[in-house]
């Protein structure tokens, strides 16, 4: 019993994980059809902004986690969009391959500031006891931000002005500039809600992993394969596909390694793009966001 | 059909220079500068690879580098289980070739995208190399090779032809090396004029129309992938002959990314610039080895940022489209 409640804790903190790593990315791609590869390396970035703000300026860890880095993250990638990706509209390729200069370029520039080693910072939440097993009390953090993320994205896209502005614009961006919203600004907008999802991601997940420039290569294949498997709904997509991918990695570490649970993570996405080339919301929940 | 870079005599004269150039080299070269000059041919091998899958096939590939590492990671296996003759060399070839076409087989015969085929083989590079520093431990062995995990595989036997009883020394590598880029670059231009080549090209110019003309197009672009596998495959057990040493950093993203820069620099749509490209940026990357200020990594990002918008060809179409122009502009 108590194993039971251990698993599902574990199955549920890793879901969470995806959802944080994927979502930045999901949203950018999602409602722009960017594929932005330098994600990895903002949620670097988010990572950094949380573990220097807290450890070299002593601003709470909470704050400089939940505030500081998607918002240091999110004026970052406004800035991205302005001069990088914004020339690059149409171009899918071509903006794949400028963002993993962007990639490469971040990741040579961190090296040479913060140098090639790991920084972490201890968890602000200590562990509990289910039964006889000790967890980290942190998997409920995360699990808990995530839920707010998806929850707080939903109500963004379902309510506010802007999210429909947004969703207009992504359908049609001609018919919505002809009614009146600015097209130009929405993108920079969303590029900017997505790069500080991706900073947020990064930092919630820093006291976990620990920061060193190189990171993003351990994050990037995951969120991709989410984001594909989803499919092009949004929040529904990046729910989905989270929770078959997070379940079958962490059956399958359960069961043997995490490597193994890595590998059975991949073939599962191979073997469901061969199965939905659309992802999953290309054919389950097509209306929803 | 694009307008080649030199006439036929030209041409001619070009292969023979290259010819000469690869066999007479190791007698005007110390061996330090050999070796540099052998890995830079190597990456030209690797480089030459991509060029076909993307620039002919239209598939992008962020992945090459799988291709190359499992064909080095075959070679030393096979060479430490059976010795470093040709059936470890062969072995380098199939094994990346077989890995490619079933790769190949889900992601074309899905009908996935050129956007996700880049993400997928990236992620599939990501996941490898992942496995391979995992398997540290003596539990982890085929055979009588020890993967080693993160400290990789050392002291790979080095290869030896077939009628030959001592293993090849740095002159010899050189050689074979340049005899077999030569060789594939030769058999690639070959195979692009041949009718599979010519429905290659068609495939990537337009998919549907060459389906609806009666081509295979998830079959012929699935071929294609195999020949770029086996070819990165065969520059893999190369490169492990170069070292005799191999890691799991043949797998790492960085490795992948210079593939991909190679390329852009060089030029898609032609065989010759991405090898240009190659030597020209692993030259830059030696030289600024040497210096401590500025990483590596960083300049590499911005030329691949600047290339793609402000130079989407590359160099050697852009300069071949200079030629042309003068040319035009120069008749009456």
């Amino acid at each position: 019993m108590d194993l039971a409640a251990i698993f599902s804790l574990e199955v549920v903190g890793a879901i969470a994980t995806l959802v944080l790593m994927s979502i930045g990315l999901a949203v950018v791609f999602g409602m722009m059809k960017i594929i932005n590869l330098a994600h990895g390396e903002f949620m670097m970035l988010g990572g950094y902004v949380a573990i220097l703000a807290t450890n070299r300026l002593g601003i709470s860890i909470w704050i400089s986690m939940l505030v500081l880095a998607p918002l240091v993250v999110g004026l970052f990638g406004v800035l991205v969009e302005r001069l990088l990706v914004r020339h690059l509209y149409g171009r899918m390729i071509d903006t794949m391959l400028a963002t993993w200069g962007l990639s490469l370029a971040l990741v040579g520039l961190a090296t040479m500031v913060f140098g090639n080693t790991t920084v972490g910072i201890s968890s602000p939440l200590t562990g509990f006891a289910v039964g006889s097993y000790q967890t980290s009390g942190y998997t409920l953090f995360v699990i808990a931000v995530a839920v707010a993320v998806l929850a707080g994205l939903w109500l963004l896209f379902r309510f506010t002005d802007l999210g429909l502005c947004a969703r207009a614009s992504m359908q049609n961006a001609a018919m919505a500039a002809a009614l009146g919203a600015n097209p130009g600004r929405i993108y920079t907008l969303t590029f900017g809600l997505g790069a500080a999802l991706s900073g947020l991601g990064g930092a919630v997940l820093a006291p976990v992993t620990g920061i060193i420039p190189t990171i993003g290569a351990s994050y990037i294949a995951k969120a991709f394969i989410t984001v594909i498997g989803g499919g092009s709904s949004v929040i529904t997509g990046s729910l989905a596909a989270s929770s078959l991918f997070g379940t079958v990695s962490q059956a399958v570490t359960f069961a043997a390694t995490p490597v193994l649970g890595e590998v059975a993570l991949l073939a599962a996405a191979i073997v469901l793009i061969r199965l939905l080339p659309q992802g999953i919301t290309g054919r389950f929940f097509k209306r929803s966001i | 059909m694009q307008t080649p870079l030199l006439p036929r005599w030209g041409l001619a004269a070009a292969r023979v220079l290259a010819v000469a150039g690869v066999l007479l080299a190791p007698l005007v070269t110390d061996t330090f500068a050999l070796l540099a000059f052998t890995v830079y041919l190597v990456m030209a091998m690797l480089a030459l690879s991509l060029a076909f899958i993307w620039g002919f096939g239209g598939i992008l590939c962020f992945g090459q580098a799988a291709f190359f590492g499992l064909g080095a990671y075959a070679y030393a296996i096979g060479a430490i289980n059976f010795g470093p003759g040709t059936g470890a060399l062969l072995l380098a070839i199939a094994v990346p070739a077989a890995f490619a076409a079933l790769l190949g087989y889900f992601m074309f015969y899905g009908r996935i995208s050129d956007v996700y085929l880049g993400v997928i083989t990236l992620a599939v590079t990501l996941i490898l190399f992942n496995l391979a520093n995992s398997t540290s431990g003596p539990q982890y062995r085929i055979g009588q090779a020890l993967l080693g995990g993160f400290n990789g595989i050392p002291s790979i036997p080095t290869l030896t032809l077939p009628g030959q009883d001592a293993p090849l020394e740095p002159e010899g590598l050189f050689r074979l090396v340049g005899l077999l880029l030569i060789v594939a670059y030769a058999g690639l231009r070959w195979l692009l004029r041949t009718r599979f080549g010519q429905v290659v090209v068609a495939v990537r110019e337009n998919e549907r129309r060459a389906e609806l003309l009666g081509y295979d197009a998830r079959l012929h672009k699935l071929a294609v992938f195999a020949i770029g596998g086996a070819i990165a495959g065969l520059a893999g057990c190369l490169y492990a002959n170069w070292g005799a040493f191999v890691n799991p950093g043949v797998f790492g993203l960085a490795q992948s990314a210079q593939i991909i820069i190679w390329v852009i620099v060089g030029g898609r749509g032609t065989l010759i610039g991405p090898m240009i490209g190659c030597v020209a940026i692993q030259w830059m990357v030696t030289a600024l080895g040497g210096q401590q200020t500025v990483d590596t990594g960083l300049v590499l990002g911005v030329v691949l940022a600047l290339f793609v918008m402000l130079i989407p060809r590359g160099i050697a179409p852009t300069v071949a489209g200079w030629f042309s122009r003068t040319q035009k502009a120069g008749q009456p």
